[in-house]
């Protein structure tokens, strides 16, 4: 049995990550995870991305080892979407108390997948290893290998407890539970030259289901979905796909990556949002299907689907271009990381601000994308004070954000659309980039905006929130302006890094006196960009505007 | 008299109760200017936060200390210390509400003394009201760790009035139990004021989490009580405490300060809020104003129109000890049949519900029975929304959380007016379902063998 550290370190030692390939021995070592912050942090834990993970598994029992928090607080609170089984959105916990806590929780947890096997009989129970249990030494691997012996069903251990780090890590723990025990423990009932995998992909609010029906057209068999509307069994046969696709950025890297170096499985990632990526991902679908194997013709078939897809968005998209002429988006977002979101909204006319994002062209996706992230990134250490700002300066007329923003847009009287995991509405592919635009035109349009903008009679519009959070940040600006020191002590401590608390002064100095040139110099010197990496982008406009500014000087010394 | 049986099951299935912690932290959020901080994992708090987001709509302060899990083995004292620190120079609040959770009790971690230690280390914190409640997750349920902390709030919060001090005979403290909705205490609030009296609730949820546009910009709670309004309870002239689970807490002001108390364990009910507007009447010397006469009047009738829809009525209900004591008796009252009650926790009133047994258990139970037992209405939280699908019968939601439909913080149970429009509610869906379920055919009555079609011969037409 590999130890839990082992199979962490493991995850991060993973070289299909670019970002992880480019760091230090030591830096590998410490993982790709941000420090979190006592008392400034936000966000799930590994046991939840796990759970996020694997849940979406429609016919499994989920069997949460733990106290009433872990499951009794967050059972059922996902929006993936089954055509089948229901047994996904039951709770099932131990629900251990003080007596487990002293004695162990091992009998407890064995007799809870004996309850669950006799009352439900689903096809597999995942167990779900929590922090209490780990402390006191649960094994619940021992447990579930017993359980399993015995009841003749899969019994399958994750083990990633909350405390280990944050829910990304515990999506790819969840990955490695599957590489461990599932994936090509069964064989498929037959195969065809045109099945894939499509991993890390949960079906929210029934997404999938808007490409799906491309995919049927095409003859393309979704042999298995991890997760989303997945069963157990088509995991377990997964690796008798021809070709996977890896959604969801980087959440299940781990298992794509050894997928192929297990079973020959070629990968590439990418996404169903937006027109552009959905063309892209169809072609790149049938580019490694024919790779390996399946008729050159497939391709004729995708391009002609694709051809006239995007037609028909476009064509839907069309009457909302002279609503939207002149109407502006702020758009943040870590979650739906497609620039051909953003392409789209701009073809419908919408004009985006707040981000870096102006320019289309190609070559400037990839800078722009991560600078997306980053401004994502930012937003979660504003205050509500700054975010209004931020609204009001982009003199944005709706914001497209997660949804942690949502409360200050709406309540600042902001047009808001929720494009995050939270959302409601589906917006995969082709029809969801329409009914996103649509979604956007009626929350622009709703009148009831007009009336809640305006103060109540008995108000002074001058001294509501709005007006003195402005005033007061103006006051603060002025102040700085009056004041060089001050001034410039405000520029120096801008936070450049978010995951080391690195800040412009400190890099700057960096730089300075060790005459660095290079974002690796900068984050050896300073920590900056340790992270995440997601500021690199900010360290590399750092060091080409000292650049710029130096380069005269220097001839001028000469 | 009812029996409480603790189920034995080893696996609990579609949980009913929540956890300690986040009932400890709820409490917090009734402070103005408070932030909860739970000092655990980062997942022990962002379960807890996205619960309380989906039923409230609205953006909640809520911490962690964020435990890895070196510090867990090695004791959390510097993430306590970071994180209040943290805090503290962050987001500026008048109060920090710290509750302890499942990794960090099975550790062990003594967070008194480490705030001891915290307020010794740091002068600007010295003063600092710092409330701190121990929360384990494996012990007891969210009702119990509003409870403690409503408790322990008085005893460190409420000042000790000086011998000589007056009471002021118009001030009078409040102590809601956690299945109030801010809603509920607005309404309170209102019925007291009538009286000319001035209540200060601990926690207020009405300031905080009545669903408002905000009036300031801040990471905080944004409205609630302020520390100083709680220090001065002491001076009120009595008690109100809503709710069996608030006897401690009246108690411990009583024990501090002296100040009587009067415990009403439900507000949901006719005779209840006769009781409660008699004493109203008695405190303040005033008569009950016409306003509540009138509204005596239509609960009254509310309860002739509703009675046809709801008397006969099998009920399961799955809720905390005091919503289940309160909603389920009212019923009674109203002729429904308390068919299946299911709670999570210990509580003397559970054995006073009037059914023949009360299991401590979850919402499996909740639906195995009420299927068993053909019951015809379901009440319990949003999470019941699965069994209800499969029983097919008429849900109400109440309790928390209520994350698939809008208002939970608007729902009224209180007041002569609040249990009119609750009972309302629950006929509508009676006759609501009648209508779309349950409407009769020419088939209904019919038994086999009896008036069964059957071929008959024309001859005997004659």
């Amino acid at each position: 049995m590999s130890s839990l550290s082992a199979t962490i370190q493991d995850v991060f030692n993973e070289p299909g990550c670019g970002k992880n390939a480019n760091k230090s021995e030591a830096e590998r070592k410490k993982g790709c995870t941000k420090q979190l912050q006592p008392g400034g942090a936000a966000g799930g834990c590994a046991f939840d991305g796990a759970k996020i993970a694997l849940q979406p598994l429609t016919d499994v029992a989920h069997l949460v080892h733990g106290p009433i928090a872990c499951e009794g607080n967050s059972w059922d609170n996902r929006g993936a979407r089954s055509s089948g089984s229901n047994i996904w959105r039951t709770g099932f916990t131990t629900d251990i108390n003080e007596t487990d806590v002293v004695f162990g929780g091992e009998k407890r947890l064995y007799k809870a997948v004996k309850e669950i096997i006799e009352k439900y009989n689903p096809p597999a129970v995942f167990v779900y290893q929590t922090c209490v249990p780990a402390m006191i030494g649960d094994d619940i691997n021992a447990v579930c290998k017993a359980a399993s012996q015995k009841f003749g069903k899969p019994v399958i251990p994750v083990n990633s407890p909350g405390f280990v780090g944050p829910k990304n890590l515990g999506n790819k723990l969840a990955g490695e539970a599957l590489l461990e025990h599932v994936i090509g423990t069964e064989e498929p009932d037959f195969t065809t030259p045109y099945d894939l995998n499509i991993i890390g992909e949960y079906n929210l609010s029934g997404e999938l289901w808007q490409v799906k029906p491309l995919l049927d057209e095409l003859g393309i068999r979704i042999l298995s979905c991890i997760s989303g509307d997945g069963k157990y069994r088509e995991v377990a046969y997964s690796h008798r796909a021809r070709a996977a696709m890896m959604v969801c950025s980087k959440a299940m890297i781990n298992v794509a990556r050894k997928m192929e170096e297990r079973y020959g499985i070629p990968f590439f990632e990418g996404s169903f949002y937006g027109i552009e990526d959905s063309s892209d991902s169809l072609r790149e679908i049938a580019r490694l299907l024919i790779e390996r194997d399946a008729p050159d013709e497939l391709m004729t078939r995708t391009e002609a689907v694709i051809a006239r897809e995007e037609a028909k968005a476009w064509a839907a998209i069309e009457p909302y271009k002279p609503r939207f002429k002149g109407k502006k988006v702020l758009l943040i977002t870590g979650g739906v990381k497609s620039w051909s979101v953003v392409a789209a909204l701009q073809e419908a006319g919408l004009e985006l601000v707040g981000t870096s994002v102006k320019k289309s062209t190609r070559e400037d996706k990839e800078r722009i994308k991560e600078l997306m992230g980053q401004d994502a990134h930012m937003i979660d250490d504003m205050t509500p004070r700054e975010m209004y700002k931020m609204m009001k300066d982009a003199k944005a007329d709706i914001m497209l954000s997660g949804g942690k923003s949502q409360f200050v847009a709406l309540k600042a009287g902001m047009p808001w659309l929720d494009i995050n995991q939270e959302r409601s509405h589906a917006y995969m592919g082709y029809v969801g980039m329409v009914k996103l635009v649509e979604e956007i035109d009626k929350a622009l349009f709703n009148p009831m905006w007009e009336q809640l903008r305006r103060p109540a009679p008995w108000e002074d519009s001058a001294k509501n929130w709005q007006a003195r959070a402005i005033a007061q940040m103006d006051a603060e600006a002025a102040a700085l302006a009056a004041d060089p020191v001050a001034a410039e002590q405000a520029r120096r401590a801008k936070k450049i890094c978010n995951c080391k608390t690195v800040d412009l002064g400190t890099i700057e100095d960096a730089i300075q006196t060790h005459g660095l040139t290079t974002t690796e110099e900068v984050k050896q010197h300073t920590n900056a960009s340790g992270g995440c990496g997601f500021c690199s982008v900010r360290i590399d406009d750092i060091l080409a505007a000292r650049q710029a500014s130096a380069a005269p000087v220097m001839q001028a010394a000469e | 008299m009812a029996i409480v049986t603790v189920g034995k099951k080893a696996c609990a299935v579609n949980p009913l109760k929540m956890s300690q912690p986040i009932g400890g932290a709820f409490a917090f959020l009734g402070l103005r200017g408070s932030m909860p901080l739970l000092h655990g994992s980062q997942g022990c708090t962002s379960f807890g936060l996205t619960l309380f987001v989906r039923h409230f709509k609205e953006a909640v302060p809520l911490q962690t200390t964020a435990m890895s899990e070196v510090a867990t083995v090695l004791g959390g004292y510097e993430n306590v210390e970071q994180a209040i620190l943290n805090i503290h120079k962050r987001t500026k609040p008048e109060i920090i509400g710290i509750c302890s959770t499942g990794v960090t009790e099975t550790k062990g971690d003594d967070v008194e003394g480490y705030i001891r230690l915290i307020r010794q280390k740091h002068p600007e914190l010295a003063a600092f009201p710092m409330v701190y409640v121990a929360t384990p997750d494996f012990k007891d349920a969210f009702q119990d760790g509003w409870e403690k902390t409503v408790a322990r709030m008085v005893e460190v919060l409420v000042e000790v009035p000086k011998a000589a001090a007056r009471r002021d005979p118009s001030r009078v403290n409040v102590l809601p139990g956690c299945h109030l909705t801010p809603g509920d205490l607005d309404e309170i609030r209102t019925i007291m004021e009538d009286f000319g009296l001035e209540p200060s609730f601990l926690p207020d949820l009405a300031g905080s989490l009545d669903g408002h546009i905000p009036d300031e910009f801040v990471p905080t709670t944004i409205g609630g009580i302020g520390v100083e309004e709680v220090a001065v309870m002491g001076q009120a002239s009595w008690t109100i405490a809503i709710g069996a689970q608030m006897r401690r807490a009246a108690e411990a002001m009583e024990k501090r300060t002296g100040t009587p108390f009067r415990l009403f364990e439900r507000l949901c009910g006719l005779s209840p809020n006769d009781e409660f507007l008699v004493f109203l009447s008695e405190i303040s010397g005033r008569p009950v104003p016409l306003k509540y006469r009138r509204q005596r009047g239509q609960l009254a009738d509310a309860m002739l129109d509703a009675h046809f829809h709801i008397g006969g009525r099998k009920l399961a209900i799955g809720a905390e000890p005091d919503l289940l004591f309160d909603l389920s008796s009212m019923l009674h009252e109203m002729g429904a049949k308390v068919t299946v009650a299911v709670t999570t926790t210990q509580s003397p009133v559970l054995e006073r519900i009037k059914t023949e047994e009360v299991l401590i258990g979850d919402l499996e139970d909740l639906e195995n029975l009420a299927k068993d037992r053909g019951c015809d209405l379901l009440i319990t939280h949003s999470h019941g929304r699965q069994a209800a699908e499969r029983l097919k019968i008429p849900f109400y939601r109440a309790g928390f959380p209520m994350f698939d439909r809008l208002g939970a913080g608007h729902q009224l149970s209180v007041g002569y007016r609040g249990t009119r429009d609750l009972i309302f509610d629950i006929a509508n869906l009676v006759i609501a379902d009648h209508e779309d379920n349950r409407q009769p055919t020419p088939d209904t009555w019919r038994t086999e063998g009896v008036g069964a079609a059957v071929d008959v011969p024309a001859a005997s037409l004659h």
